[in-house]
């Protein structure tokens, strides 16, 4: 039997570290932004079937990068905490902090355990409240850390460029129109500063609206109102009115 | 397999196995215990007292179907409680009528709504009517050692169907049999004078304020007739419950609707107590 070369601790973890950094950035970005009304994902996602952002309770949502594999299982595995929270206690007692802890522990356990590879995701955990100053993002990268985010974030492949290209622009008080043109234009921009142009079907988009009169506050925004909400000049009053005129027949069709 | 995820802090392996989109199934790998039907029962002699819901009613319509119960639930021959609530919505598009012991009842609701919504959420998409309502006939085959021991639930459970675009109503006896009923049935204590008087008022192409209409006359006549069931209360201002499902979804009728029918019909009964007469021929 071969002794293994010895490797310090601080070379493993860096490699560790690495390795799931690479991992995250080939894949496309998320970005998630406060507006007026609540919060908005956008995801720039081909696939109509596998989700980069979704619901996990009534006013808490989860978006990702990374392996999907191992993200899918992570929001599963936070669907099952919420419920079986929710179910023992109460629905209030349902919080996105909660979640973000249980999941930077469980990102941080595996990051740190020798006999399993590190997981190559990076997620945001965010949730509504009942103003703007209630709302809270969550990101938590690889190793298990959780960082407290306000007014907009971005993760995934160039997410620094992306970020510090939201953090310039971003106010509050956003209309959703608005917020939601600028992570697209965001999104748009790849790593050599050049521009691509997103369409509506290269898009997820879904927000966490507290204005909803459920107590579900997620919905996925789709087809006909995405592109109307997306078109150029549309900033105001009448993308957003469409926007909530299509609400109820929206939200039925909803998944 | 931790049961306390704070004390870990790590979400257990059952929360990151990959495999059923049941919260029943999570429940009872994970904590058995909280499975309703999961509880060991203590030998009782005879029957366990406590707090009993009566009549649910529910009727098709051209639109949609009504589903609807009176407020009474009884222990022995005292009214327990004058307002209980016994007509919940299941999720969107269904609803969920319960007669039987109201305190395991309840408790299955919540856990029906949560088993629908958890497929919905892990899935992305929502299950088949027909899909409900066989998670609610194993919910209701789970509890039939505590049925045995007088502690039976049978709930009555109505839907939109969104694929036949069309109002359906399943009924369930206490071992969990399932049987689809067409335009109208009841269930509970008053349910065999409620079905009498659907049987006279049912029309298949009638609004949905007359189901609704038809709804509470049933209740009324079962209220007359079953001392367990409760009319409408118009000193206290207490009313049937009356919900509908349609294409747009789950709409439960404002107390100012119930109470304007309720009025109406009770006027008429101030006249004929027996309530509207059928042709006999």
């Amino acid at each position: 039997m071969t002794t293994p070369f010895y490797v310090s601790p601080q070379q493993a973890m860096a490699d560790r570290a690495e390795y799931a950094r690479k991992g995250i950035a080939r894949g496309r970005s998320v970005v998630v932004l406060q507006y007026a009304d609540g919060i908005v994902f956008v995801a720039e996602n081909p696939s109509r079937a596998l989700h980069k952002v979704s619901e996990i309770y009534d006013r808490i949502a989860f978006a990702a990068v990374g392996k999907y594999n191992e993200f899918e299982n992570l929001r599963i595995g936070g669907v099952r905490y919420a419920d079986l929270r929710g179910y023992t206690y109460d629905r209030e007692d349902v919080t996105a902090r909660g979640l973000a802890n249980v999941y930077a522990q469980t990102l941080g356990t595996i990051f740190s355990s020798a006999a399993e590879k590190p997981y190559e995701v990076e997620l945001i955990v965010a949730e509504v409240g009942e103003g703007p100053e209630d709302d809270q993002i969550y990101r938590l990268p690889h190793d298990g850390s959780i960082v407290d985010e306000h007014g907009s974030v971005a993760v995934g492949g160039n997410a620094d460029q992306i970020s510090s290209y939201l953090d310039q622009r971003h106010r509050d008080g956003m209309t959703l129109a608005e917020a939601l043109k600028l992570a697209v234009d965001s999104l748009s921009r790849d790593n050599n500063g050049g521009e691509r142009s997103l369409t509506a079907e290269q898009l997820e988009v879904a927000v966490l609206d507290r204005t909803r009169p459920q107590k579900r506050k997620f919905k996925r925004v789709l087809g006909g109102q995405l592109s109307r909400l997306l078109e150029p000049g549309e900033g105001g009053a009448d993308a957003e009115a469409s926007a909530e005129s299509s609400e109820e027949s929206s939200s039925e069709s909803e998944d | 397999m931790e049961a306390n995820t704070r004390s870990t802090g790590r979400l257990p392996a059952a929360f990151l196995t990959p495999g059923s989109s049941s919260f029943m199934d999570f429940l009872g790998d994970h904590s058995p215990e909280l499975l309703p039907g999961n509880r060991p029962l203590p030998p009782v002699q005879g029957a366990i007292e406590a707090p009993h819901g009566t009549t649910i009613v529910a009727v098709t319509f051209s639109g949609g179907v009504v589903l609807a119960g009176d407020r009474r639930a009884t222990m022995g021959n005292v009214i327990a409680q004058r307002d209980i609530e016994k007509v919940f919505p299941a999720d969107e598009f269904s609803a969920v009528g319960i007669a039987g012991t109201a305190g395991i009842a309840v408790e299955m609701v919540k856990l029906f709504q949560l088993e629908l919504e958890h497929f919905e959420k892990v899935e992305g998409t929502v299950l088949s009517l027909e899909g409900k309502a066989n998670r609610l006939s194993t919910m209701i085959r789970g509890n039939l050692g505590m049925a045995m021991q007088g502690l039976a639930v049978v709930p009555l459970f109505a839907g939109w169907d969104v694929d036949r675009e069309k109002g359906r109503i399943f009924s369930y006896d206490v071992t969990g049999g399932r049987s689809e009923e067409r335009g109208f049935a009841a269930t509970g204590s008053g349910s065999m004078f409620a079905r009498g008087a659907l049987k006279k008022l049912y029309r298949e192409d009638s609004t949905e304020e007359q189901a609704a209409t038809a709804v509470l006359q049933a209740l009324y006549d079962a209220a007359d007739d079953d001392s367990a069931t409760g009319g409408p209360d118009l000193a206290r201002r207490i009313y049937p419950i009356i919900t509908s499902l349609t294409e747009d979804g789950f709409k439960r009728f404002s107390e100012d609707e119930v109470s304007e029918l309720a009025r109406a019909i009770h006027e008429r009964r101030l006249e004929e107590p027996d309530g509207p007469r059928a042709a006999l021929l």
